[in-house]
């Protein structure tokens, strides 16, 4: 990453500027894209024989708490020293090399499951987006771990209001078992962020 | 002043009341090392040689109108992205998904599985040989058609600019009729959506060729 010294404007817009090209509008990832999209390495951001592979998993709901049988769960995230992989390899993994990126269909329980690390930083936070039938656009959000110290001063973390927190933290299972479950809609929804932004 | 996506509820669309969340979404603080701010990168060595011609994909050839599908993936200021991962699938000439929750009864192709991948090359440009889909049937209401689409799913430089959206082919008349295009709330942003046939793509005595460019969304470092 070499991208410090940039700072974001404060505030962006999900909107064209007027004469601007058009961004070219998002659609549904509909019910059919699992013979295309899913592939054999798509779970595995690191084997799970890795010193420090941990499993991530969890489900992805309704707003009846009814699981989506037809999601895609994509991450993408740094390394356990907090690096950005830069190098190919996402589709088909050789050895150990760490991806960064994770790719994963739901099953008929609305179960997902990584293999991955836990990245380093202040925060760990793995970003994650969820494509579905019924989604006309991704929904955009983030793992935090519980119990980091770190999780106290991350900029975007505090944005999201405080009893709604939670919702993007994993629950522990294990010493190298974390469940993260996602809530389209209701009670518990997770908190999603905002992903388009005007030029 | 539009917003070129969707909603995420869009009742017409029956899937998306128990499925869209209800919540304002959040505003991202991003530090310029944001996570978000990079993407995967992919290489040509991860591809399969024919992953970019649906045609060639089995021992025979599929059944259809082939067509050349071609056009460029540019950033938000309408610069070209080389090496950008585009996948597609779609339906065979009949209307039929591979996919095995698919009940449309119309004919499968032995010939032909409708999934492809390529990279994009220095220009920005991606290149498909494939067969036009089918319309097909889709139970959302009464007497529901999709017109004919490829799906397309498209990884810019950053995360944020992460995409899966349909290339429709110009003129069908199902447009009118069909939620999932009718989601979209600008007609000009609509049309974005829409491929244009081209002569100049066209192979003489082989395949009709038709253009279509992927304009991604801006990431914060550009806003």
């Amino acid at each position: 990453m070499t991208l410090t010294g940039i700072r974001p404007r404060a505030l962006f817009q999900c909107r064209t500027k007027e004469g601007a090209v058009v961004t070219t509008p998002s659609q549904t990832v509909g019910p059919f894209f699992g013979y295309a999209l899913p592939y054999a390495d798509g779970p595995y951001v690191v084997p799970e024989w890795h010193p420090d592979a941990i499993r991530l998993r969890g489900r992805v709901l309704d707003g009846a708490g009814e699981p989506l049988p037809d999601a895609l769960v994509e991450i993408w995230q740094a390394d356990a020293d907090g690096d950005v992989s830069r190098g190919g390899g996402e589709l088909r993994r050789a050895g150990n090399d760490f991806s960064g990126f994770g790719r994963c269909g739901t099953d008929a329980g609305g179960n997902y499951w990584f293999s991955t690390v836990k990245p380093g930083g202040p925060a760990p936070h793995i970003a994650v987006l969820i494509f579905a039938r019924g989604l006309l656009k991704p929904v955009a959000t983030r793992v935090y771990f519980p119990g980091e110290p770190g999780n106290a001063t991350d900029p975007v973390l505090f944005a999201v209001p405080a009893e709604r927190r939670d919702t993007l933290v994993a629950v522990r299972e294990g010493e190298r078992s974390y469940r993260f479950d996602v809530h389209l809609r209701g009670e518990r929804e997770t908190v999603f962020f905002e992903r388009c932004f005007a030029d | 002043m539009t917003d070129p996506n969707p909603p995420y509820l869009y009742p017409p669309y029956q899937s998306t009341p128990l499925r869209a969340p209800s919540r304002p979404l959040v505003m991202p603080e991003y530090g310029p090392d944001a996570i978000e701010l990079s993407g995967p990168v992919f290489g040509q060595a991860e591809l399969g040689l024919l992953d970019n011609d649906l045609t060639k994909q089995h021992a025979g050839e599929p059944l259809g109108e082939r067509i050349i599908v071609t056009g460029r993936v540019l950033g938000s200021g309408g610069r070209p992205v080389p090496g950008a991962l585009v996948e597609i699938w779609q339906t065979n000439a009949a209307g039929r998904y591979v996919h095995l929750r698919d009940q449309h009864p119309a004919p499968l192709d032995p010939n032909f599985t409708g999934a492809g991948r390529c990279l994009t090359d220095a220009e920005g440009r991606y290149r498909f040989v494939t067969i036009k889909p089918g319309a097909y049937p889709w139970r959302n209401h009464h007497n529901a058609w999709r017109p004919a689409h490829i799906h397309f799913s498209v990884f810019g430089t950053a995360f944020t600019q992460r995409l899966i959206t349909q290339m429709y082919f110009p003129g069908d008349p199902l447009f009118a009729h069909d939620p999932i295009f009718q989601s979209i709330p600008d007609e000009k942003a609509r049309e974005r959506l829409v491929s244009r046939f081209d002569l100049a793509t066209t192979v003489p005595e082989w395949a009709l060729g038709y253009e279509w460019d992927i304009v991604l969304g801006a990431t914060p470092m550009e806003a």
